[in-house]
């Protein structure tokens, strides 16, 4: 495959690495000096010259490229060259944007703007802090149907009150489904009379209350993380606190700009927003710091986060989660305290490389080294679902599938054995990958 | 003194309003050749608007209006509808020994139609007394007062179609007006289709329900006659006796009628144009409903117990109700769907009621229909938010720091928004006690003998436009019992109360006259 990635700055250059080896690829950026070090350092063309420029990608051969890949510091230089790369030859497009706006008419409609895929550093960000702090007995939790929908992994420790128990006494949520059981790394499709057993790994999807419910029951004694404050409203802030509100959390949210805080309470609904400087003690102490489960600190700069986090640590909260702008600083961060040190670049430049990789498609959670996917399907008239009873339907599909949730217009609908799937609906499909393809054509 | 507010355009207008009130004035004289009544009365009257329309046309031929022009164009048409509107009252009065012949009574009864008030100062209502085209007349006044008569005119005159928002956000019940089309006269239009819509069908029902048997008095004459007086939350009626001279089935029938009347009509028309869920989606509906389920539950749990009613004086006319499930429902329910969205019929004499259900129902006056309704007083609205911001400020008291917009339906408010509500409550209420005062004092002056709670109830009802009071002017009674300066001054309260007393308020202000 011939990659072309335009932007060699950290996000560009790591693609560019670990790309390399097992493809054909061309670097293209502004500066001599970069373009001359990475000629050395790595196996790849680099190419002087303005990414977003006619002249430039010609000289890069688009017309023969599979894949390209805009990386600057630069959202809309970035659009612009995918756009540009699509008029004359066509390559799949990867964009990445800062600002989560471009990446909302993106999804509105998927490959407008010229870009096929597009990675959000923000939200990207944003959902790995979130993740970290997720559910206290989750190992992954993901979203589905614009937040209505959650897959969450438990696992069961033992001596939980859940083992021993059977599907069906231990399903006591109405609006959850027991999707698999994943036992020694086998998975398992329960019925009602399966037993769970401690060690076991229980995948769930469900409304995002009977999730949380779930949650508690599977681990009742564990410190449930649900009081989060996050410091700082900028995007990453709002989206880690969008991303909680989806999950049924109320986080607080500091910011000092008291337009920003106001706009940001307009926003979220459910977050509180308070209108102070993070490293004000007194208020702190006041807001009962002690008490917090997890804080996140996602100011404007580094030192600020660093400081943020360990003040609020020694105060008496029990994780910090800090966004690092400047990669170098992870370890150092991680070393002096703060729990998990997140960089943009390097989840993005991971995201853009596993997604070259694997080329999944968008809303696809994988479950325990890929023995399993969860994943979101629109109902059209040619699936077996459309029009049917599930319990009908059921019949005609391979084993190893479970209708996990529905979505209807706004409204969550439970999949029961007598719901009828409508044409339009999205169906959130728990499927062994042994039979996905298979799955996939009749869905 | 320099002024900066184009009167002539205002007034030119309010004349072009007064040449279209001719034609609402064409039914009574219809109606009086056809019982072959006085007519004299209303062609005078369709005369007199005529030529002052025209006359006050002239000072203007181009009128301009800006915010303003609004202001003073809105608060002088509702006076000057109100004053031309007792002309009919006096002139039929004249040589009778009606009570309407003295203009202060005509003024009364002429504003307390247009405002959709209900207080009357007619001692005996019926057809016995009066023809059958005043009595209409006096239905068609609350008619057109309820919609709006800008709204009237902003759907029908394009020259205001440029200021037209500014003016039915004037006059218009609740704080803004919901823009349904793009187009204002579009939007004014819709308004009073559905208003229409739903007064038809009023009327078409209690016809329906009298030709079934089930209404034995409610023939066509009360038929139309009601249904112009319940969609706008008017409370006139031609029966003496209100709506305690129906039948259950008729009294069954206009208590959803009423409840429409207090909602937003921007509602129904969503709901009409396939936005199905738009009522129930309306925090302010389901807080309406809330608020009418509550106070239905408290009366008829009074009325069933014997608590809210004087045993013995249940009049002969009212089934007993103690004990009795049906009735004491029906009336828990009337009176509190009555008084809530300021409608003022009444089922039964409340003034029989004990003490407690007399405060509850004082209570009531106050709450008034939601916004964009044809309801008065304070409107469901600014009650829920300022619920919602005295939450927040027991919040933000714990929490100082906190950033806590009120939230409307999920929307955030911006302070000024609320700001504006605060300030209407403020003025509401001062105005209430300022005319409460004024209320006794009057009285005092000239020996009437008044409660304090009677009082206060009179300020009330007229600034929230409701209609009934208790005692001597309850909801089988008038208001003959106050001096002719009370009645002016109530005249004043309802003409303030039904345009939310702000457009009347910055007119008396010298910053509104000058640059």
């Amino acid at each position: 495959m011939r990659v072309i990635v335009v932007g060699a700055g950290q996000v560009g250059s790591t693609i560019a690495a670990s790309l390399c080896e097992e493809h054909e690829v061309v670097v293209v950026d502004l500066d001599e000096d970069r373009v001359e070090a990475l000629t050395f350092e790595l196996d790849v063309l680099a190419v002087q010259g303005d990414g977003a420029s006619l002249e430039t990608l010609r000289e890069t051969d688009i017309e023969g490229a599979d894949m390209l890949i805009a990386s600057t510091d630069d959202d809309e230089t970035n659009i612009v060259t995918c756009g540009t790369a699509k008029t004359v030859g066509d390559p799949f497009t990867i964009a990445r944007v800062k600002t989560t706006k471009y990446l909302d008419t993106w999804e509105h409609a998927e490959g407008a703007l010229g870009v096929d895929f597009m990675v959000g550093t923000n939200l990207l960000t944003a959902k790995t802090a979130a993740q970290v702090i997720g559910l206290p007995a989750a190992r992954d939790v993901d979203t589905f149907a614009g937040g209505r929908v959650q897959m969450a992994e438990f696992e069961v420790p033992e001596g939980s009150p859940l083992c021993g128990q059977t599907v069906q006494e231990a399903d006591r949520f109405d609006s959850l489904t027991f999707a698999a059981i994943i036992r020694d790394h086998e998975v398992v499709i329960p019925t009602g009379a399966t037993t769970i057993a401690g060690g076991d790994e229980v995948v769930v999807i469900g409304s995002n209350g009977s999730v949380q419910a779930m949650a508690a029951e599977v681990a009742p004694h564990a410190d449930t993380t649900s009081d989060v404050l996050i410091v700082g409203g900028s995007d990453v802030g709002f989206q880690v606190a969008k991303l909680l509100e989806r999950r049924g959390l109320h986080p607080r949210l500091i910011e000092r700009d008291p337009e920003r805080a106001r706009d940001l309470a307009e926003r979220l609904p459910d977050t509180t927003v308070l209108e102070s400087d993070a490293t004000d003690r007194d208020f702190l102490e006041r807001e009962h710091i002690d008490e917090v489960d997890a804080v996140v600190a996602a100011l404007d700069s580094d030192e600020m986060n660093l400081l943020a986090s360990l003040l609020a640590k020694r105060l008496g909260a029990s994780r910090a989660v800090a966004v690092v702008d400047d990669g170098d600083y992870v370890p150092l961060f991680e070393e002096v305290g703060v729990d998990v040190a997140v960089n943009p670049r390097e989840a993005t430049a991971e995201e853009i490389t596993r997604f070259t990789r694997e080329r999944y498609a968008e809303n696809v959670a994988v479950i325990e080294d890929d023995r399993a996917e969860v994943l979101e399907l629109e109902i059209d008239s040619d699936s077996v679902l459309a029009g049917r009873p599930i319990r009908e339907s059921v019949a005609d599909l391979p084993e190893g599938v479970v209708i996990g949730a529905i979505t209807r217009g706004e409204a969550f609908v439970i999949p029961r054995g007598e719901t009828v799937v409508e044409v339009g609906d999205s169906v959130v499909v728990f499927v062994d990958t042994e039979v996905l393809e298979d799955a996939t054509a009749k869905l | 003194m320099t002024v900066r507010v184009d009167w002539r355009a205002s007034v030119a207008l309010v004349g072009r309003v007064l040449q279209y009130l001719s034609l609402p004035l064409l039914i009574p004289l219809g109606v009086s050749l056809y019982y072959g009544e006085d007519t004299l009365a209303f062609l005078v009257t369709v005369g007199l608007v005529l030529v002052l329309g025209f006359g006050l046309q002239a000072l203007d031929d181009d009128p301009d209006i800006g915010a303003r022009e609004g202001f003073l164009m809105v608060a002088l048409t509702w006076l000057s509808v109100g004053l031309v509107g007792t002309v009919p009252y006096v002139l039929a009065g004249l040589g009778t020994e009606s009570v309407l012949a003295q203009p202060a009574n005509a003024l009364f009864e002429s504003m307390s139609g247009f405002t959709t008030t209900g207080a009357t100062v007619m001692e005996q209502i019926g057809l016995e007394r009066h023809s059958h085209a005043l009595l209409l007349w006096r239905q068609l006044t609350q008619w057109l007062g309820g919609m709006g008569i800008v709204v009237l005119a902003v759907a029908i005159l394009p020259e205001l179609s440029v200021g037209g928002a500014q003016l039915m956000d004037a006059e218009a019940p609740g704080p803004g007006i919901e823009k349904l089309t793009p187009r204002i006269a579009e939007t004014a239009r819709v308004l009073w289709l559905v208003y229409l819509g739903f007064t038809v069908l009023e009327c078409l029902l209690l016809l329906g329900a009298n030709g079934l048997g089930l209404a034995p008095n409610m023939g066509v004459f009360n038929a139309v006659s009601h249904a112009l007086t319940t969609m706008p939350t008017g409370g006139f009626s031609p029966e003496a006796r209100s709506i305690e001279a129906f039948s259950a089935t008729v009294q069954w029938l206009i208590i959803p009628f009423m409840v429409a009347a207090g909602t937003n009509f921007a509602l129904f028309w969503r709901a009409l144009t396939g936005e199905r869920t738009a009522l129930l989606a309306d925090s302010e509906f389901r807080y309406y409903a809330g608020v009418l389920g509550v106070f239905a539950a408290v009366f008829s749990g009074l009325l069933f117990t014997g608590l809210g009613a004087g045993l013995a004086e249940i009049p002969a006319e009212v089934a007993p109700i103690p004990g009795e499930l049906e009735d004491a429902l029906r009336h828990g329910l009337f009176q509190t769907v009555s008084l809530v969205t300021t409608t003022g019929y009444a089922s039964m004499d409340f003034n029989t009621w004990s003490n407690l259900g007399k405060t509850l129902l004082f209570v009531a006056m106050f709450l008034g229909g939601s916004a964009g309704s044809t309801g008065g007083a304070i409107k469901m609205v600014r009650t829920y938010v300022l619920l919602k911001s005295l939450k927040r400020e027991l919040f933000t008291t714990v929490h100082p720091e906190a950033v806590e917009p009120v939230r409307l339906g999920g929307r955030a408010l911006d302070e000024q928004a609320l700001r504006g509500i605060y300030s209407f409550l403020l003025l509401y209420l001062l105005l209430f006690f300022a005319a409460s005062v004024l209320v006794m004092l009057d009285a005092t002056r000239v020996g009437t003998e008044l409660s304090a709670f009677e009082g206060m109830a009179a300020a009330a009802t007229t600034l929230g436009n409701v209609g009934p009071g208790f005692g001597e002017f309850g909801p089988m009674g008038n208001y003959l019992v106050f001096p002719d300066t009370t009645k002016l001054l109530m005249v004043f309260l309802m003409w303030v109360g039904r345009l939310e007393i702000i457009p009347v308020f910055v007119l008396l202000t010298a910053a509104y006259w000058r640059s």
